[in-house]
């Protein structure tokens, strides 16, 4: 690893100061950062540790919306009952992230600024229709994430929390990575009084929203709903883990799967 | 940058460059290589230790960021000689056959200790899950899952 400069601010002003000339980068969980500065895909001149910076961290709900600190856990978020109750798709989500130890230290904040294309946070927040809080605004989920690893957020802005809308139901499944547990696919839906939306991660180069899926499901929130939809492979993924076809498929798998779990939140 | 933690109990303090991992602290500088570096990107789980009693990859920790928090590690799991002083989990990995080379067991124990003190009665499943980050290239599991149970059972029984 590069060196650099390493600082630890006990509140955000001190933070977003720290990290204002955009040179700086916030360093949450590590659990992304560090092994793409030890491959030296990244060198950052310094980091700003936002573990101590207690406005970034907890959970509270308002009935109507759930707003979760970007620096809480994975593990946070699973357990948490204020989630359990309001989104239990979304604690499973977060306590289905990788393994224990990447749950004790990998936060949400880092998840959505990182937008891998096959992380699971990012579904849960485009397929939910979140607002993510920053230092500077508020940026609607379907405005935040633009494609493989890359976001609405400007050098040196930060995630502050997440406002989650509290659906009437929602459910998410994933066929994961055997090894790392990342999406192969991953499908989010949520129902809301107004309609429902899908979201789907691991299968392009970003996550992205499923019209069709959710015009579908709009008319009738059920898994049947999904059947005999296809998915078009063209703009899908193909790498040695799955070919384009087979992610197409996967996807109105795992959708009618989590239509299945959002039904029935209290299965396992 | 100077920081202080304590570690297994008692107080250090270092002074140390930020970009050092705390696996590298724990090994190059402390002298404590039961924590075992297989990866080093945090795939393998070979590296865990406890931070502030929960189980974390110390390959993708920097050691600065544990300043004024407790770490533990497989050295600091005994509490005397003999296999009469070990930890009730080492202990039931010892009885169990839970190891063959050892290279994964210090990992394995210091998550299995956190999964059993979150899981008061565990089922096979259960255990199988949390092992997801915790990877054995001679044993194929079988003994490990068994060690796990019966040091989850001692570790309840004795509290
Ligand atoms: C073995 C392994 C398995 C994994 N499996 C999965 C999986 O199944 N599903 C999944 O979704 N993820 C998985 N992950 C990724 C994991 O969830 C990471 O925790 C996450 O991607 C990054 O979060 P972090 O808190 O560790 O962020 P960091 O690594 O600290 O930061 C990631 C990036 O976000 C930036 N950043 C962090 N916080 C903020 C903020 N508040 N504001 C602005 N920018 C910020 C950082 O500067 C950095 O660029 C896995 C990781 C590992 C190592
Ligand atoms: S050495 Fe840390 S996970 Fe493998
Ligand atoms: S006993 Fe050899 S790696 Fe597990």
């Amino acid at each position: 690893m590069r060196s650099f400069a390493y600082d630890r601010p006990a509140t955000m002003d001190r933070a977003v100061a720290l990290l204002s000339g955009g040179q700086a980068m916030p360093l949450a969980g590590g659990m992304t950062l560090l092994p793409t500065m030890k491959l030296r895909l990244s060198a950052p001149e310094a980091l700003v540790d936002l573990s101590s910076v207690p406005e970034l961290k907890g959970i509270s709900s308002d009935g109507k919306t759930l707003t979760i600190g970007a620096m809480t856990r994975h593990i946070d978020v699973a357990r948490a009952p204020e989630v359990t109750k309001a989104i239990p798709g979304l604690a499973r989500l977060a306590g289905r992230i990788g393994d224990p130890q990447v749950r004790n230290r990998g936060t949400l904040g880092g998840s959505l600024a990182n937008n891998d294309p096959a992380a699971d946070y990012p579904a849960a927040a485009l397929g939910l229709g979140a607002t993510l809080i920053t230092s500077k605004r508020e940026i609607a989920a379907d405005d935040f994430f633009r494609g493989m690893f890359e976001t609405a957020l400007e050098p040196g802005e930060l995630l502050t929390a997440v406002r989650f809308p509290i659906p009437r139901a929602a459910g998410y499944a994933k066929f994961p990575h055997p090894a790392s547990r990342f999406a192969l696919v991953g499908v989010f839906v949520a129902r809301f009084a107004d309609g429902v939306r899908v979201a789907v991660t691991g299968a392009g180069p970003g996550v992205f929203r499923c019209p069709p899926l959710e015009a579908r499901l709009a008319e009738d929130f059920v898994p049947e709903a999904v059947a005999g939809y296809a998915a078009d492979p063209k703009t899908l993924n193909s790498d040695i883990h799955a070919e384009a076809a087979f992610r197409a498929h996967l996807i109105g798998v795992m959708a009618r799967r989590a239509v299945a779990a959002a039904l029935q939140p209290t299965a396992a | 940058m100077k920081i202080s933690f304590k570690l297994n109990g008692k107080p250090v303090e270092v002074d140390i460059e930020p970009s050092l991992l705390l696996s590298e602290l724990l090994r190059d500088k402390l002298d404590l290589t039961g924590t075992h570096v297989g990866c080093d990107t945090s795939q393998c789980g070979a590296c865990v230790i406890h931070l502030d009693d929960e189980s974390v990859k110390s390959c993708t920790i920097l050691a600065v960021s544990v300043d004024g928090r407790s770490v533990t590690t497989v050295e600091g799991l005994a509490s005397g000689e003999g296999v009469d002083g070990l930890h009730p989990m080492q202990r039931a990995f010892h009885e169990n056959h839970g190891l063959q080379c050892g290279f994964c067991t210090p990992g394995m124990l210091m998550s299995a200790i956190d999964f059993a003190k979150r899981h008061p009665k565990p089922t096979e499943q259960e255990v199988r899950q949390w092992l997801e980050g915790n990877i054995c290239r001679c044993t194929g599991y079988q003994n490990i899952v068994r060690s796990v149970l019966a040091g989850a059972a001692a570790m309840h029984a004795a509290s």
